[in-house]
């Protein structure tokens, strides 16, 4: 069973913000049960960054709109689990519960900020919409205007309507758009895609949540765009004290801003911990293989380490540790059953059987310059 | 030895083609809408071509000479005034008509005139369509402008209206009637085909081709072709049952057919007159047009669905 | 403003457009025909006399070109010749007979048209539940049933076994029609206070334009089901639902304005259907519009008639889709915007 300890440090807090409990999700569909969240188990400390990292496919997306409950019931289906959110349960909750939480405490960008924003419809008027469902303006809430007539309900209303206006104008200046009073009355396809995504930034931290989840924020832009787009989110961090939990298949990206990291593999977090000890001394036998594979400008090597083998089909999924056909240390426990979470260290969680001889062979040791 | 290791090369070359068009079938196979339709359309034809076998009166064909010296060929049935407005019965499964003649027969044979139009309309409005498309998707420019402007300008009238006025500049006759709906029918072919070439165009696929030397024709041919070929059966298929409403329509109106052929359209306007004391006259030929034209756009869609590169898993 | 920009640009879009109708229109009324004096003198049966005199009255023996430019000028004019059916000008003709079936058309969309979005919308979020494969079923009957036959069916059950409706016409005979504001039966017994006339009216209008709306009832349902579910499959929704917006609002504000896009596009074309349509509806329910009027013009050999009834449809068919375009613009600011 895995248990968690508070750890102490100087970025980390007793409480969790975050924290996922063997998270099953599965996906039915005409070919088979894609079993595609298979025990997921992470935690995610308030005001830090958490970097998800794996292949693609490997379930980091889904763990994600798992948490926000925005996974499609057909096909997919949140079987079994527990995610705590400042103390409470997300999935015992009732659709409306969670739609005052989304938005409003968890926020979520996507990948594609081409295809993200409506297109017909402003800027300001879609940050607008996100700051009158969860915000109060002049004292009220736009849904609960007293029941005066209607002309005075209307004028209440468009009152409330620019208030809030000028609070998303401030919120696009925040994410550095020059401009903000343009930028809101423009609509999305006037924009560039760097434009949009910090819009789509604007939008949802707009509300203030505690947890921004981002799912590839940057894999679509340029590469002179992704910098700053990472830069502004580092600097929203630090201002407002969000959470960032940063979704991404690159580890380049993750060294620079991620606090603490999950590797996930297939369905599973298979390691977990603070994004030095990850990178500098893997301990499990799949982060090893990826940690191998980057190339490194310090060091000289033949050929890049790759790690044999495929994803495995999420329909028929390997038995035991998910892992074990492509492990060259696996072992008939892997193949029987699958290994849970423990914490080796402190805050470092390994899913190995075989952790002890992993850890003990030969480590890939990156040089550093000073 | 050799002919079967050819088999396997082609097999192998065209392998996930192959498993494609497998995939596709099983996915047609499972959809019960579709597969009724395919069964409404053969039901047809195979009334068509057995026509002769399952009629109990059969038409005579005579040539027929105009006051303008024109030669032509029309369709005769004999007359039985004792058996006028016979409602069902076991000698006539759906009536007599007001000059005797049985309805079931003349639905049957309807078949033939009404399958014979449409797939007649259809076929030269592609081959047409098709032409006049590649042309504009090849060479680009003017003559793209130009065509694409004429198709505009040909969809801007509705196609029954269009027909009619060009049927009635002909004269009346089911010949007439074809030349008018091709005349009416082209467009959209023009359309697809020009728009596939477009897309083949901007394909990086091509360009790669291209630089390794392909020529531009034989670049265009390959990929357009089999690209063209869903949307070109989607289209055909769903304008067979479009092309006969539209056909029975005109004869309805009283452009189509001479009077006497057994043709759908004609029936139910014939059978209007007598609707109210004779009711299979017009329900009959109206149920087999209907049958018709849902089996074209039950099987028109199924392929749709099927070929949908969307829907693909 | 750029929206005034995008009008001007639509407008002056129609002038081609129209230019190549009436092109197509003069190549079939002056070209096609074998002897086109014939055909318009009103067929093989006409006086020698007759068809010579119309053959100089149209210029029949100058050379095409001049002949199109003749036709042009009487267009312009206003000039459609002469109703050899009901011997006056075939612009009277069709002025007098233009409100009924403008009404009956209007009537139709206006049944068609909510019913079909709606019902698209409900069989799109209810996907493959019962209610979605009964509404598509209907729906591709809807479309598959020739309009004639469909009206006949309708007479017959329902005006003579089990008689609901009337069996044809806009009011029941003997019964005058309420003074002319606007040729509209409707209407105009509204402005006259005249309430029994008005629901007269309306009882006379439902049958057919039921029938004429039909298929295009089909349509638009398809078309909205089918761009819903594409919408709904959209990142944007995505990213709706995702800032805790209630479902209901998903929909109806982020899914629906970007969905009608499609739909309304086959309304426009559908126009153009309803137009043909309404030649073979209002020939069985004896409705006293333009599409009879053209059908009988067409047993009569009555050309002239055919050929301003073509004419007219046309015009009236571009221009609804020219409010469709600008509708376009107003739905979705892309457009607007190139």
């Amino acid at each position: 069973m895995l248990q968690i300890q508070g750890c102490e440090g100087d970025f980390v807090k007793k409480k969790d913000l975050l924290s996922i409990r063997k998270l099953k999700t599965y996906f039915f569909t005409y070919e088979g049960v894609v079993k595609a969240l298979e025990n997921v188990d992470l935690d995610i400390y308030p005001g830090e960054t958490f970097g998800l990292i794996g292949e693609t496919g490997c379930g980091k997306s889904i763990t994600a709109l798992s948490v926000m409950r925005l996974i499609q019931e057909p096909p997919g289906k949140i079987i079994d689990g527990q995610i705590l959110f400042k103390g409470e349960d997300l999935l015992k909750k009732s659709e409306e519960e969670m739609q005052k939480i989304r938005g409003n405490e968890i926020s979520m960008i996507f990948q594609e900020p081409m295809t993200a924003l409506n297109p017909v419809y402003t800027v300001g008027d879609q940050i607008v919409e996100v700051l009158l469902l969860h915000k109060k303006f002049l004292g009220l809430s736009i849904r609960d205007i007293p029941k005066y007539n209607l002309l005075k309900r209307r004028k209440i209303k468009k009152k409330i309507y620019q208030e809030a206006f000028k609070e998303a104008i401030e919120a696009l200046r925040l994410v550095q758009i020059s401009d903000p009073e343009k930028v809101a009355k423009q609509y999305p396809h006037e924009l560039s895609g760097g434009m949009r995504q910090r819009a789509m930034i604007a939008m949802m931290l707009a509300c203030d949540p505690s947890l921004l989840i981002a799912d590839e924020p940057t894999t679509a832009l340029d590469v002179t765009v992704q910098a700053q787009i990472l830069e502004l989110m580092k600097e929203l961090q630090k201002r407002k004290n969000t959470a960032i939990w940063l979704i991404t298949h690159n580890l380049g990206i993750v060294a620079e801003m991620c606090d603490r990291v999950g590797v996930m593999y297939a369905g599973y977090i298979v390691e977990m911990g603070v994004t030095e000890k990850i990178f500098d001394n893997p301990d499990h036998p799949y982060t090893r293989g990826l940690m191998g594979a980057i190339p490194k400008i310090t060091e000289e090597k033949e050929q890049l380490e790759i790690i044999p083998g495929t994803v495995p089909n999420l329909i028929y999924p390997p038995p035991g540790c998910r892992f074990h056909p492509r492990c060259k240390y696996a072992i008939d426990k892997c193949k029987q059953s699958p290994p849970p979470l423990v914490e080796v260290e402190k805050d470092h969680f390994v899913a190995c059987h075989r952790y002890e001889e992993v850890k003990h062979s030969v480590v890939v040791k990156r040089e550093r310059k000073a | 030895m050799i002919k079967s290791k050819k088999l396997e090369e082609f097999t192998k070359k065209h392998e996930s083609k192959i498993k494609d068009i497998k995939h596709m079938l099983y996915l047609f196979r499972r959809s019960l809408l579709s597969m009724m339709g395919l069964i409404l359309v053969l039901f047809v034809l195979l009334v068509a071509v057995f026509a002769p076998l399952l009629a109990s009166q059969h038409p005579s064909f005579v040539e027929v000479t105009s006051e303008r010296g024109t030669k032509r060929i029309e369709e005769r049935w004999s007359i039985n005034f004792d058996e006028k407005l016979l409602p069902p019965n076991s000698n006539h499964l759906f009536g007599t008509d007001d000059y005797g003649r049985d309805i079931f027969s003349m639905v049957v044979y309807g078949a033939r005139t009404s399958l014979k139009i449409c797939l007649l309309v259809v076929i030269v409005s592609t081959i047409i369509g098709v032409v006049l498309g590649s042309i504009a998707g090849y060479f680009g420019g003017k003559i793209d402008e130009i065509i694409m402007r004429v198709t505009d300008i040909f969809l801007s009238i509705p196609g029954l209206i269009l027909a009619l006025a060009v049927a009635s500049a002909l004269g009346r006759s089911i010949e007439h009637v074809m030349e008018a709906l091709i005349f009416v029918w082209w467009p959209p072919y023009a359309r697809i085909i020009r728009g596939q070439i477009l897309s083949v165009r901007e394909n990086q696929y091509v360009e790669a081709a291209r630089s390794i030397g392909a020529s531009s024709w034989r670049v265009l041919f390959k990929h357009v072709v089999p690209n063209s070929f869903s949307p070109l059966l989607v289209q055909i298929t769903l304008d067979l049952g479009a092309v006969l409403l539209v056909a029975a329509g005109l004869s309805f109106i009283g452009v189509g057919a001479t009077p006497g052929t057994a043709e759908w359209g004609l029936m139910i306007s014939t059978g209007r007159m007598h609707m109210f004391h004779a009711w299979w006259y017009v329900t009959f030929p109206g149920l087999a047009i209907f049958i018709t034209v849902l089996g074209f756009n039950l099987l028109g869609d199924g392929i749709r669905d099927v070929t949908d590169p969307r829907l693909r898993r | 403003m750029k929206t005034w920009e995008y009008i001007v640009r639509r407008l002056l879009l129609l002038i081609p457009v129209l230019l190549g109708v009436t092109i197509i229109t003069f190549v079939v009324s002056h070209v096609i025909p074998a002897d086109p004096a014939m055909a318009f003198a009103g067929g093989p049966k006409a006086q020698p006399e007759t068809i010579e005199r119309i053959r100089s009255e149209l210029h029949l023996d100058e050379p095409v070109i001049v002949q199109y430019f003749y036709y042009l000028n009487d267009l312009v004019h206003l000039n459609l010749g002469k109703s050899y059916l009901e011997n006056r000008p075939v612009t009277d003709c069709i002025a007098q007979y233009f409100p009924a079936t403008f009404e009956l058309t209007i009537f139709a969309m206006l049944i068609t048209v909510p019913v079909g979005i709606i019902g698209g919308i409900i069989s799109a979020i209810k996907r493959d539940k019962p209610i979605d494969h009964i509404t598509r079923f209907i729906a591709i009957v809807g479309y598959s049933l020739p309009i004639f036959w469909l009206a006949l069916i309708l007479q017959y059950l329902f005006a003579y076994q089990i008689p609901i409706f009337p069996l044809e016409g806009r009011l029941p005979i003997g019964i005058s029609s309420p003074p002319s504001f606007t040729g509209l039966y409707v209407i105009d017994s509204l402005l006259s206070g005249d309430f029994v006339k008005f629901g007269q009216s309306i009882y006379h209008l439902i049958m057919p334009a039921f029938t004429l709306g039909f298929a295009t009832l089909a349509l638009i349902l398809r078309m909205t089901r089918s761009s819903m579910l594409e919408t709904l499959g959209m990142d944007y929704i995505r990213t709706a639902r995702a800032k805790g917006l209630p479902e209901k609002e998903v929909i109806y504000k982020h899914a629906l304005r970007n969905a009608l896009v499609p739909t309304v596009t086959v309304i426009g074309l559908q126009f153009g259907a309803l137009l043909a349509g309404a030649v073979l509806t209002e020939t069985i329910f004896n409705w006293p519009g333009m599409g009879r009027f053209a059908a009988s013009a067409v047993l009569a050999l009555d050309f002239n008639s055919v050929m301003g009834f073509t004419i007219i449809v046309a015009i009236i068919y571009v221009t609804a889709n020219l409010v469709v375009d600008l509708l376009y613009g107003i739905l979705d600011p892309r457009v607007r915007l190139e």
